[in-house]
């Protein structure tokens, strides 16, 4: 059995920062991520990110992705390619699948930074080819240069929607419409702005009642809902289509920290199920941290800071020191991002992830 | 399988179906699980589970968060067998 002090399982924005900000303080760390490469869903972000020049506002998320690389290579962090973290078992012992042999990996600290995974909608026929996750168009047409679809009807207007709706312009795909079940645009309007100036209709009170086709999508229905969310039926519209696109969310994936044996709450806002933590990103389970997207959906700028922070926390329980400076830093660059409708909904939801964190640990 | 709606895209459960156990009182994803076997396929329930407990919440009224999840068991990947098993 190989022996660790870190193990961070998922080397995206939040992994891959956990890392530096571990190694810099004199830890040795591994990371684990079962892609062939690094940087979780950075490399696909071609636009420019948003918030202050300390969240890196105005880069494209792979730039970010190329930096991030660049440092965990200078420090000489081990990482861990095409490995699949399948189980955490008792003593923080992880089974690891790496070049088809398994190896199991006793850690004194474990960072969970897994990411999320895109949330289905069903239809009829949304098991047919030409129905796939917006996140996965996303990949295939910035990473693989595959484009799935020429005609595209996207399905949420969050800024998944709108943004993946914009690449696939692009990309030279049509966009047929943007349909969207709430009254109003959920995204951040100047997504949706530039969709509007190349004609892409967004279609609000709206919601898809199914996809046609035999062997593929060849078109869908749309339907007009009431206040109630109800279908107008008589107002039903069929579009010719040959992709659906389906950005309704992401959830947590924290199947990992299950099996660790964290307690859990159910945040709406949040994405779901998120296990408790502590203001260091420690969870209800001692050495067992998290970071990112699995303890919360957010964006990939608050994936890193939670990372960072996750990491002096590790470094400061094994070394025996304290960073509460620097530490204090990060909260507050934290706290600056989660500003706006949604950002002041997930700050009182990760408000009251800490507090519960702190009841439970008591009663225990 | 005209106009049905599928939940479970690995093993083939329709929304149907899954209404008619819910009926029968099973009130949680583990229940419909050993029911139907809906979220025991490839993907093991990563695709289904959110769609399930949205009905569950739709025809019984409880709310999401009561909804009891799955639980979750190594191997949370596909992998095969053999190579754990040396």
């Amino acid at each position: 059995m190989e022996e660790k002090d870190l193990v961070i399982i998922g080397g995206g924005p939040a992994g891959l920062c956990a890392a530096i900000s571990a190694r810099k303080k004199g830890i040795d760390v591994l990371i684990i991520d079962e892609n062939l490469r690094p940087g979780g869903q950075l490399f696909k972000q071609i636009h420019r990110f948003f918030g202050s020049k300390e969240h890196m506002a105005g880069v494209r998320g792979f730039v970010i992705g190329e930096k991030l690389l660049k440092e965990v290579k200078e420090l000489g962090v081990e990482v861990w390619l095409n490995s699949i973290a399948y189980g955490i078992f008792k003593d923080k012992v992880i089974g690891v699948i790496k070049d088809g042999k398994n190896i199991l990996v006793k850690a004194k600290s474990i960072i969970i930074s897994t990411g999320a995974t895109e949330n289905p909608l069903s239809f009829p026929n949304w098991t047919l080819p030409g129905v796939m996750g917006a996140g996965a168009c996303q990949t295939m047409i910035n990473i693989h240069r595959v484009l799935p679809g020429k005609k595209v009807l996207m399905i949420g207007s969050g800024n998944v929607g709108l943004i993946v709706s914009y690449q696939l312009l692009q990309a030279g795909a049509e966009v047929v419409g943007v349909v969207e079940i709430m009254p109003k645009i959920g995204g951040y309007l100047v997504h949706a702005a530039k969709i509007k100036r190349f004609g892409v209709p967004i279609y609000l009170s709206t919601t898809i009642l199914e996809g046609v086709g035999k062997e593929e999508i060849e078109g869908a229905i749309i339907c007009p809902v009431d206040e109630n969310f109800k279908p107008i039926i008589k107002k039903k519209k069929y579009i010719e289509v040959d992709l659906i696109c389906i950005a309704v969310g992401l959830t947590p994936l924290n199947e990992l920290l299950y099996q660790a044996g964290c307690l859990f709450t159910y945040k709406g806002y949040l994405g779901g199920m998120v296990a408790l933590h502590n203001e260091n990103m420690e969870t209800t389970v001692e050495n067992i941290f998290v970071a990112g997207d699995c303890s919360g959906i957010e964006e990939a700028s608050t994936a890193m800071e939670e990372g960072k922070l996750a990491g002096i926390s590790v470094a400061e329980k094994i070394r025996g020191k304290k960073w509460e400076d620097e530490k204090d830093q990060i909260r507050k660059r934290l706290d600056d991002f989660r500003i706006g409708t949604f950002g002041e909904k997930r700050k009182l939801s990760k408000e009251e992830i800490v507090r519960e964190y702190y009841e439970r640990v008591k009663t225990w | 399988m005209k106009n049905k709606k599928i939940i479970c895209r690995c093993k083939e459960i329709t929304e149907e179906e899954i209404i008619e156990v819910i009926k029968k009182g099973i009130r949680d994803i583990d229940g419909i699980k050993r029911a139907l076997g809906a979220g025991m396929g490839l993907c093991q329930g990563k695709t289904c589970t959110n769609l399930i407990i949205r009905i569950i919440n739709r025809e019984t009224g409880i709310p999401i968060e009561k909804i009891r999840q799955q639980t979750s068991r190594a191997p949370v990947r596909p992998i095969q067998i053999k190579i754990i098993s040396d």
